[in-house]
């Protein structure tokens, strides 16, 4: 909005209008008055707003269509100024200052939408206008946990058959962190990530709700079996089998569909341990110092899916962590961790959870015991009071023998029990998707494509086509090796390439002179003098098609710092 | 360096000639190995040894540029992500700051080059054109230059309080024979500056004046500082950038195109003759289209989804477009967008859905409640579909904030498909945020390198050819189409411009001046007649008025002096 009459307009414009949307249902006889008509003023906006709070009154209360601000005597009018920092200033401060005079007749709600700091306000608003506001600040969420609530309810679930593979999470959170902090285009990555999955896998009929896999498993064609025997990870565990089966594998249809619906079972099983498993390992993880698996879910489900969790560095220090912890947050954690697997729909759960509420009760008994040894810790003292230096030197010393050889204490026994029997659920559980048999089908891989798409770089892909054309366009002549080009390359390229080689300006005979060499030089020698004018003029006349177009590329403009002159555009050109 | 060292006699005479650029072409173009010019063999060794000083110079001075390169592109490889594919490199490559520029290092490239294949020509061609563009390494003239430009440009610092001029005007005074050259110093030609430097190299290595050891000895101490303050390097360059670019000193020969006795070629010839031109690697290019057409059916399906898909990489991809538009869209109602053309508007891209589209007959108050009628439109009836195809979103017409603020809005429709195509190099830019949201974009990449037949065809920038051409015919034509008194009125302020064309702050004729003037050519009879003449040649652009500084109205003809000249040569004909 540039001024504040036009503000005024828009605003009695929308207010009225979506008024009489609203109204134009309950009584016929309102009549819209076309908004040209009516003079824009705050008096013109009073008098609407009293003759509608005043229908609105009388009429019954039974309509519950806009009951949420009848209950009220007489409802406020809500603006919302979408991005603040946008509006001009002025005009904001001449509506607050209008509309503040004649808030006893019209109530105002005002709502500032701001993108950056609070402080905003005060930097826009002169004193004497935000005093009139009555400020009052909401602050939405960070982006960072609408991030986490997606990637909990959409990717750490087993509802949804289709799920994104380590890299493909990867770059998705990268261009999040480092790019947009766009929970929107994360949105639009998984929504592109389902597209590509469906439109480029022909076996992704099979992901599916588990409930289907048998109707389709067993509707497969032969070429769609044929898809599965070419399946990497299908392959790999056919080599596995023994060789009866290999060959029962690779010829018999059926069999193979049989085979292949115990397998996508068994991959959704994994799913939901899997899910399960990884929370008990955050909450495990996510109260370690230094938080070498990373304090978000998301990262160690990165880390899970990218390769052998048990295998990494960082797994390593985070159990000798494990092994370290204190008797209450160690109990704590337990508890949680039995919680999250009793409502996890897992069947195989039953036994962990028993072992589990085992250990519990194993800590409760040895607080009891230790309590008992405080006891006898503290006559060992009184005895030891009345020695003199001598013996208290040589008490010391057994203490720390024995303290040295004392195996370890029974919670320490049990700590490490319990930090092991982690591990095993981890190695038992946390397999990385790579490794199962069928993955494919479920898991969306292509990283590269998805980052093409999203993340472009169209100043690298100009950069490659023009120093590198044999990237493109695979003839022999145009392979050269390591930063030089080749004098047959077209002629965009060498062009290009002299410029580089010139500063800010560059002169434009120069570059013609220097292009008709090198063109020359790639044509056949034997062209003769003869016909010298007329390649001339043609080699003329590409030049002059390479320079244009590198102008509407951006590289180049014309300069009128001296004649027949082109100023470069990119830097380097110092 | 292959001086022969018999010139050493002709020292004491040194004397530097102003070199006129035919000559230095001509030089160029010798065979350097049996033909030395005297005017160069007057170099002396002396200027040799300080050659090899400020060449040792420069070998510092390219270490330190290596390592900054190293420094940059290590900053492009962290700022990229770490799942790179095959087809990136690194940021630091396309972005580096490049080596600082020698004026002969284009012509250097050049005719390496030209060398390159080589191996399959005969030895008895080595006489041929390629060989002598060699050249130029070998002539002490262009090593000199070099030599200065690379230390002119990084010692800028050092020679900020002394430039080569005033250091060489004070070291001229007590130096009697230099005092006569000094006379075309004035003359700003850059071979002269060549000149000026190859002087002032002289005048140091011969006196052994301070200022020569502070040019050779700085460097080194600067070169180690430079490792220390690695971290501060970046803003150095930022710094550097800046610096750069504050001068106005560019070093570039001074070359015009008109010297090359060449004709222009205009738009007709220059097409006849492209068209004329086989196509390089056409066979090439044709596997890389086709490529990018097997996508079309997943564009369809990708649009249909709510995206939006845009295209970039080098080439046109006009005939991509079209093909896909011919292949897939021709039942559907769709939208041509020819962003290249430079009358294109918004206005007219939205009159055209509205007018043709949506058959609604009207006009509105502006764009954006055009843009909302066209949505309401749209919202109403689920039925409707449009495909809009633009060439060139990023074109000059269409990448100003508003007019993408409206397709961006329009683009997020579900029912309209936007198709688009980019080239420029900093089209990204335009987009922010919550246009990008706004866009939901799809990158594909479709390097063609299919040449911008159509797209440059409009840019009448084209510095080369038509430059004045159609300045000129439509001068004409409105000249033409005046009274004989207005042509004189004209004429007269053609030929007084003309006259000053040699003063660059030539403001203009002041109105006064010019109307003394016409009256005396009995043109005009009052200042009131020739004000509405002066009015009628504003309407039509061809003059442009100018208030000085003391109020008084310049009168100017904004177009170029060899246009006029043009201009004048064809009146005479047609009186």
């Amino acid at each position: 909005c540039e001024g504040i009459k036009n503000l005024m307009q828009k605003l009695m414009g929308q207010l009225m209008n979506c008024d009489i949307d609203v109204d134009s249902l309950e009584d016929e006889d309102y009549v819209p008055v076309s908004q040209n008509r009516i003079r824009c003023s705050m008096s013109s906006l009073i008098s609407w707003y009293d003759s509608v709070t005043k229908k609105t009154d009388s009429e019954t209360p039974s309509k519950k269509r806009n009951s949420s601000s009848r209950h009220w005597q007489s409802p406020p009018v809500v603006v919302i100024f979408k991005d603040m920092e946008s509006f001009t200033t002025k005009v904001l401060q001449d509506f607050i200052v209008i509309s503040s005079q004649h808030i006893h007749e019209l109530p105002l709600v005002l709502v500032f939408g701001i993108a950056t700091s609070p402080m905003i306000i005060h930097r826009l608003l002169p004193h004497s206008v935000s005093s009139l506001l009555c400020i009052e600040l909401f602050q939405s969420l960070s982006c960072k946990e609408h991030l986490s609530t997606i990637i909990d309810k959409l990717l750490l679930t087993s509802r949804f058959p289709f799920k994104l593979g380590g890299k493909v999470l990867q770059v998705l959170i990268n261009i999040f962190l480092y790019h947009d902090f766009s929970v929107q285009n994360f949105i639009k990555g998984f929504q592109l990530c389902i597209v590509e999955h469906f439109y480029s896998q022909p076996l992704s009929v099979l992901c599916c709700q588990p409930v289907d896999v048998k109707k389709r498993v067993y509707s497969l064609s032969h070429d769609q079996c044929e898809n599965i025997r070419r399946l990497p990870s299908f392959r790999r565990y056919v080599e596995k089998q023994e060789s009866e089966k290999q060959i029962e594998l690779l010829t018999n249809d059926s069999f193979l569909k049989e085979e292949t619906e115990k397998l996508l079972e068994d991959l959704h099983a994994y799913h939901e341990n899997y899910v399960s498993i990884l929370r008990c390992l955050h909450v495990f993880t996510s109260s370690l110092p230094k938080y070498p698996l990373g304090k978000q879910i998301r990262e160690l489900h990165c880390a899970c899916l990218e390769n052998r969790v048990w295998e990494t560095e960082d797994y390593e220090s985070s159990l000798q962590l494990a092994r370290m912890l204190n008797k209450t947050d160690l109990v704590t954690m337990l508890q949680q961790c039995v919680e999250i697997l009793m409502s996890s729909s897992g069947k195989e759960f039953d036994k962990t959870v028993e072992k589990l509420k085992e250990f519990l009760t194993q800590f409760q008994n040895l607080e009891e015991a230790s309590q008992e040894r405080d006891v006898s810790v503290s006559s060992q003292k009184e005895v030891q009071k009345k020695t003199d230096l001598y013996h208290l030197q040589k008490t010391l010393l057994e203490l720390k023998e024995s303290r040295r050889s004392k195996k370890l204490t029974k919670f320490e026994m049990l700590r490490f029990e319990v930090v092991d029997y982690i591990d095993s659920l981890v190695r038992k559980y946390l397999v990385p998707a790579d490794d199962r048999t069928l993955h494919e089908i479920l898991y969306f891989n292509a990283a590269t494509v998805l980052r093409g798409h999203l993340n472009a770089a169209p100043r690298t892909a100009l950069h490659t086509a023009l120093n590198n054309p044999h990237w493109y366009l695979k003839n022999q002549a145009l392979k050269c090796d390591g930063g030089g080009i080749s004098n047959k390359a077209p002629d965009i390229c060498i062009v290009y390439k002299l410029h580089l080689e010139c500063g800010r300006l560059i002169n434009l005979v120069d570059w013609l002179e220097a292009f008709s060499t090198v063109v020359m030089a790639a044509e056949e020698p034997n062209a003769d003098a003869a016909s010298s004018d007329q390649v001339d003029d043609i080699i003329h006349a590409r030049f002059i098609r390479a320079v244009s177009e590198l102008e509407l590329l951006g590289f180049i403009k014309p300069s009128k710092q001296k004649t027949d002159h082109v100023a470069r555009l990119t830097w380097g050109g110092c | 360096m292959s001086r022969p060292e018999g010139t050493r006699s002709s020292r004491r005479s040194l004397q530097v000639k102003f070199v006129p650029d035919e000559d230095v072409l001509k030089h160029i173009a010798d065979d350097a190995g049996t033909k030395v010019r005297k005017d160069k063999a007057q170099l002396s060794v002396s200027v040799k040894r300080f050659v090899k000083k400020l060449e040792n110079i420069s070998d510092n001075e390219a270490q330190e540029i290596l390592e900054e390169k190293n420094y940059v592109a290590a900053l492009g490889i962290c700022a990229q992500d770490p799942v790179g594919n095959g087809s990136n490199i690194s940021g630091g490559e396309v972005y580096s700051f490049q080596t600082p520029k020698r004026s002969s290092k284009m012509a250097e490239l050049a005719s390496e080059l030209a060398q390159t294949p080589e191996q399959n020509v005969a030895p008895d061609h080595s006489k041929c054109p390629e060989k002598m563009a060699k050249t130029p390494q070998s002539s002490k003239m262009f090593l000199l230059m070099h030599v200065f430009s690379l230390l002119f440009q990084s010692k800028k610092k050092e020679f900020v309080s002394t430039t080569p001029y005033r250091l060489r005007k004070r070291l001229a005074a007590p130096d009697p024979y230099l005092e006569s050259e000094s006379e075309y110093s004035a003359s700003c030609s850059e071979e002269e500056d060549e000149e000026d430097q190859k002087e002032v190299s002289t005048v140091l290595s011969g006196q052994k004046t301070p200022a020569k050891t502070k040019a050779a000895s700085t460097p080194p101490p600067r070169n180690s500082l430079a490792k220390k303050i690695k971290e501060q390097k970046m803003g150095n360059l930022v710094e550097e950038y800046f610096e750069a670019h504050s001068s106005s000193k560019v070093l570039t020969s001074d070359r015009t195109l008109q010297k090359l006795r060449k004709r222009r070629l205009n738009q007709q010839t220059l097409h006849d003759l492209l068209k004329n031109t086989p196509l390089a690697y056409a066979e090439e290019i044709r596997d890389l289209n086709q490529q990018h057409e097997s996508l079309f059916s997943k564009w369809m399906l990708q649009l249909h989804l709510g995206f939006n898909i845009v295209l970039y990489g080098l080439g046109s991809k006009r005939d991509l477009l079209e093909k896909f538009r011919t292949s897939l869209l021709q039942d559907s109602v769709h939208l041509v967008v020819n962003g290249y053309f430079p009358s294109i508007t918004v206005r007219s891209i939205l009159n055209s859905i509205t007018e043709e589209v949506l058959d609604h007959i009207g006009t509105f108050r502006s764009p954006l409640d055009q843009l909302e009628f066209i949505i309401k439109r749209f919202k109403e009836d689920s039925s409707l579909e449009l495909y809009v195809l633009i060439h060139n979103l990023d074109s000059q017409m269409l990448r100003g904030e508003r007019s993408q603020q409206i397709l961006a809005q329009l683009s997020s429709l579900p029912s309209i498909y936007l198709i688009a195509s980019v080239d420029h190099i900093n089209a990204p830019l335009m987009w922010d945020q919550a246009k990008l949201s706004l866009y939901n974009w799809l990158w594909y990449e479709t390097t063609t390198f299919n040449p911008y037949v159509e797209e440059t065809s409009y840019e009448n920038s084209l510095l080369v050819q038509q430059s004045g051409s159609l300045a000129l015919s439509s001068l004409m034509h409105v000249l033409h189409s005046l009274t004989l008194n207005a042509r004189g009125i004209f004429r007269l302020l053609a030929q007084h411009q003309l006259e000053k064309k040699d003063n660059p702050s030539y403001p203009g004729l002041s109105f006064q001046d010019f109307y003394q003037q016409c009256r005396e050519a009995f043109l005009v009879n009052s200042d009131l007649t020739l004000r509405a003449q002066l009015t009628e040649f504003r309407d039509h652009k061809l003059i442009r008025t100018k208030r000085g500084a003391d109020g008084v109205e310049y009168l100017l003809i904004p177009v170029d002096d060899s246009t006029l000249t043009d201009f004048l040569e064809k009146e005479d004909e047609d009186v």
